[in-house]
């Protein structure tokens, strides 16, 4: 079995903010989809995965609507407000410029040793 | 979906999120079930990855952000419910809540109404009081502050483009027609008043600029109460005449109804057709009052710099009058506020701090309540913390039950409060300014509320900080009757305090009582029995010609003497113990000091039989006869206190006083003053305490001297008989009298009244009003503060014995008898009583010090009150004590072993 890493504290929202931004989509599908693209590499407990969409949705970065899924079930699909993709948009930007930084520096200290 | 909506749709909420949790599991589940799982071990997997349902739910529930109102719905409930559990504790605990709230708020309402409410006008902030000032020449009683003389007021007036002003000035007098002849104050004012100030009247019309000018129609407008008493509140008293001084006016307008301005006014007539030469001259200043509103857009600095620039170009223009001489504005609400509050404004505060004393007192009883609560409920919440209760949430809990305790007795007090501060304003000694503003409104209520918080926070948190946190095995574990030291160290301080606070408010009543046994025993210096004063007004048609007003003096007393019942009558110009005097400065030798380092005496001008009828010794020399008049040698009579204080320990008759303030009369009857005639001493009679019983000690001036009223030059007289008093010694209690002597003073016009009538009873008892009001205040707050700790330290000695029945009961059968054991608990008791005593005395020393400075007469150094008063604290909270002991003492050995 792979080791898998928890997220760094406040990824979780983002990546949420990325996977409704591709499309209206439901708890479950964003647990799945969350699974999928990180390849397993990232655990996403599925327990703090609703906590945070309430979270979102009270601060209006997500709205949410019931309607019926392919299989015919309701239940309760979430998509990205403007506020939303605002913010999705200043988090990506800031989450870029901070890998980008930190990658930098890990490059920097092996360059340091040799 | 907002914060509200929320809150509000809480259970569809929870079905939401049930729906949603559950279509995740079912979803997970029949991938798994579709993966190849078998459908009991995919199930089982989901609902493994979701985590536990219960903790992701409340999760999802805390996120929404309504938790705490949630959480303190609940803390209520729970509150109510364990309220209504113990009736009795509730009621007990909400009663002394009420009392102590309802005091303060109902303190705090009168001095919100006197003190803090803004003025009744429109737009208050913007109306000042002018006055003029003088640089360098302050007078040595009025400071370098005058009222403006009647042509300095038309100047600025005319010249300001900051200021719109109005003057007014007092004229009290007779309205003779329609109806009984009355004495009322009335006031002379500039057309402009009324619209400075803002006010409309009631009916009629206010005075047109064309109705303030000399030798204009005479118009009157009238108050409410005027119009009531003599008009009959009739529609038709507009364009009707009134008689006031003699002189008829057609009444133009009513005046609102509770209009004052310093004081009640019944008639107010234009001050520019007043003519008399005091309103021509610029170096007079015959009391007129200024009063200004900013015009918009206007500045105060604005206003003081034209008022600057007006003043040093009238001090050009008029040298001999105006020299140094400038105007200067004053908030009006200062001046009407703090000058006019004055002293009261000091009992206020002191009355507010002993009620605070009172609400402190009743927080500590109720918190020791809650305190015996809390320990007996220590399992209770034991047992929640157990549960996984967070301290932090106890703590919440426990405090919102003192909240709803708190804010319960709240509203009963500032119902209590809404009650009683109108009777309490009509108790106030004297008459209370601003007394009409005296209301609840908002400041008051919004002050209620604080205190209350305030004060369920002061007694809620000693029981919540109890709340359990270690030792909760021990505490689960024990039996229900255990000994709490760390609560008996609590509940022990908690009566410390107690009984500390009600010896401060009893040491402050007995050093008040004392005060009044020892100042009602003094001698005022006169014989106060069955002896009436009464101002009076002679008719006008005598006033308007001065050479009259001796006789009408004379037949008026004649009249008056006649009365069967009357034995003596006489007349004066101020009277002991009432309001009024005249100071004036004098010196034993012609070469004056400066002005303002003249010793000062108060003066009185009398007729000869003053001083048999006031019942003053005469000690040497002679009193006045009716030699002593117009044209003969001047002369005064000194007291025993002036003597000493001029003349030391020689005789002072046959001496002489220069006394510059009192004008000199010269070979053929005129008058003039700085002259250098003196004034023969020619007797010293006993002192007189002027400024009533508990005053005059510590009066300033307290040298007396009379002169004969018979030796005041006829220009003068018009002035002296607005200002002359009788006095009627009676054979019967004075007042019996009164009717007969009213009608007999009527005269032959039917226009001359007697008013502001007292006996010399009433004005000495009068003087210790103050004194008197406060005791009966202090003994109410020191009677509730003894009872409340009476009430508190029982409770706690019934709590602390009660948990001790055990211990008891084990000393009691190796061989302790009743009496060793009320013993015990006695000795517990007196302990806690002796700390609060020291404490206590503390206290009370620096609260004495703060009466003696608030309070005319108090002593701070009273051994033997202090002495008395713990004496009486000891022994109330012993007998309390006393229950507990005995209930303890008749425990009996076997069962209380048993129970254990």
């Amino acid at each position: 079995m792979m080791v898998k890493s928890d997220l760094p504290q406040g990824t979780l929202e983002l990546l949420i903010l990325k996977v409704v931004a591709l499309g209206p989509v439901h708890g479950y599908a964003i647990a799945q989809r969350l699974q999928q693209v990180s390849r397993f590499v990232v655990r996403v407990p599925q327990g703090s995965l609703y906590p945070a969409l309430h979270r979102l949705e009270n601060r209006g970065l997500l709205a949410a609507d019931w309607k019926e899924t392919e299989t015919g079930r309701e239940a309760k699909f979430y998509r990205l407000t403007r506020k939303g993709r605002a913010q999705l948009e200043k988090e990506a930007a800031s989450w870029e410029r901070l890998t980008e930084a930190v990658g930098l520096i890990l490059r920097l200290s092996e360059g340091g040793a040799e | 979906m907002s914060w509200w909506h929320r809150l509000w749709r809480r259970r569809q909420m929870e079905e939401q999120l049930n729906k949603e949790l559950l279509f995740h599991l079912e979803e997970h589940t029949a991938d798994l079930i579709a993966q190849g799982c078998d459908p009991e071990e995919a199930r089982r997997q989901a609902r493994l990855a979701l985590g536990g349902p219960e903790q992701v739910k409340e999760e999802c529930r805390d996120a929404r952000g309504t938790r705490w109102v949630e959480d303190l719905a609940q803390d209520l409930l729970y509150a109510l419910r364990t309220l209504r559990q113990r009736p009795g504790f509730a009621a007990v605990a909400l009663l002394t809540l009420a009392l102590g709230i309802g005091a303060t708020t109902g303190m705090f309402t009168v001095i919100n109404g006197v003190l803090f409410k803004p003025l009744r006008y429109r737009d208050p902030d913007r109306l000042f009081t002018l006055n003029e000032q003088t640089k360098g020449m302050s007078d040595y009683r009025w400071g370098d502050l005058w009222a403006y003389s009647y042509p300095n007021y038309l100047d600025c007036m005319h010249e300001s483009r900051t200021l719109e002003m109005a003057a007014w000035r007092y004229n009290g007098g007779t309205v003779s027609a329609p109806g009984e002849a009355e004495h009322v104050d009335g006031v002379e004012m500039s057309s402009e008043l009324f619209p400075v100030l803002g006010l409309t009247l009631a009916r009629g019309r206010a005075f047109l600029p064309e109705d303030d000018r000399p030798g204009a129609s005479p118009v009157a407008i009238i108050s409410d109460g005027l119009w009531q008493r003599h008009y009959g509140g009739s529609a038709q008293a507009i364009g009707k005449p009134v008689v006031f001084e003699g002189k008829s006016y057609t009444v133009v307008g009513i005046a609102p109804p509770g209009l004052r301005l310093y004081s009640d006014a019944d008639i107010f007539t234009p001050i520019g057709q007043n003519t008399s030469e005091i309103m021509r001259r610029r170096d007079a200043h015959p009391g007129i009052d200024v009063w200004a509103r900013l015009r918009p857009g206007a500045t105060l600095e604005q206003a003081q710099t034209e008022l600057a620039v007006v003043g040093r170009r009238l001090a050009a223009q008029y040298p001999k009058t105006n020299a140094g001489r400038g105007f200067v504005a004053r908030p009006l609400r200062q001046e009407l506020v703090v000058e006019q509050v004055g002293d009261d404004r000091g009992t206020l505060w002191l009355l507010l701090g002993a009620v605070g004393l009172v609400l402190l007192i009743a927080c500590v009883n109720v918190a020791s309540l809650l305190l015996a609560r809390a320990v007996s409920r220590e399992r209770e919440l034991a047992m929640r913390v157990a549960l996984g209760a967070t301290r932090g949430r106890l703590v919440r809990q426990c405090l919102t039950e003192s909240a709803l305790l708190g804010l319960a007795g709240g509203s009963l007090g500032v119902w209590l409060a809404a009650l009683g501060s109108r009777p309490f304003v009509a108790l106030w000694p004297g008459s209370l300014p601003r007394a009409e503003e005296v209301q609840l409104d908002w400041h008051v209520l919004l002050f209620a509320l604080g205190v209350s918080l305030l004060s369920s926070f002061l007694f809620g948190l000693a029981p919540a900080l109890r709340a359990p946190t270690r030792d909760l095995e021990q505490i689960l574990r024990a039996a229900a009757r255990t000994v709490a030291t760390s609560s008996h160290r609590l509940h022990s301080s908690l009566v410390v305090s107690e009984i500390a606070l009600a010896v401060v408010l009893l040491v402050a009543a007995g050093l008040l009582g004392r005060t009044l046994l020892r100042l009602s025993s003094l001698n005022p210096g006169i014989d106060i029995h069955n002896l009436l004063v009464t101002r009076a007004a002679l008719a006008p048609s005598v006033i308007a010609n001065p050479a009259g007003i001796p006789a009408a003096w004379q037949d008026l007393l004649e009249r008056l003497r006649r009365v069967p019942g009357v034995q003596a009558v006489t007349m004066v110009d101020t009277v002991p113990m009432r309001e009024g005097n005249n100071q004036i400065g004098y010196w034993t030798t012609p070469s004056l000091l400066e002005n303002h380092q003249l010793p000062l005496a108060l003066s009185s001008s009398v007729t000869p039989d003053y001083l048999e009828v006031m019942g003053i010794p005469l000690r040497e020399g002679r009193f006045f006869d009716e030699h002593d008049r117009m044209g003969s040698k001047l002369v005064i009579v000194i007291d025993e206190v002036m003597a000493q204080h001029a003349f030391g320990g020689q005789d002072p008759v046959g001496k002489h006083l220069w006394i510059p303030d009192m004008p000199c009369i010269g070979p053929k009857g005129e008058t003039f003053y700085d002259c250098t005639d003196p004034y023969e001493v020619v007797g010293v009679v006993g002192h007189v305490r002027h400024w009533g019983l508990a005053g005059d000690d510590q009066a300033h001036v307290r040298d007396q001297f009379y002169y004969p009223f018979a030796q005041v030059a006829e220009r003068f007289l018009p002035r002296w008989s607005e200002l002359m008093s009788i006095v009627v010694r009676t054979k019967i209690p004075p007042l019996n009298l009164l009717e007969q002597l009213r009608r007999e003073a009527r005269g032959a016009t039917g226009d001359q009244v007697l008013y502001e009538v007292y006996t010399m009873q009433q004005l000495a008892s009068r003087s210790l009003a103050e004194q008197r009001f406060l005791l009966l205040l202090f003994g109410i707050f020191a009677g509730l503060a003894l009872l409340l700790a009476c009430i508190g330290i029982y409770g706690v000695l019934a709590y602390v014995t009660g948990r001790r029945v055990p211990e008891i009961g084990v000393r009691m059968a190796f061989g302790a008898s009743r009496r060793d054991v009320i013993r015990l608990v006695l000795r517990q008791s007196l302990a806690m009583i002796l700390a609060g005593v020291g404490v206590g005395v503390i206290v009370a020393l620096v609260a004495a010090r703060l009466l003696e400075h608030l309070v005319t007469g108090v002593r701070s150094i009273e051994p033997f009150t202090f002495a008395l008063m713990i004496c009486v604290l000891v022994a109330a909270a012993l007998a309390a004590s006393f229950l507990p002991a005995r209930h303890a003492s008749r425990v009996d050995p076997m069962r209380a072993l048993r129970e254990e």
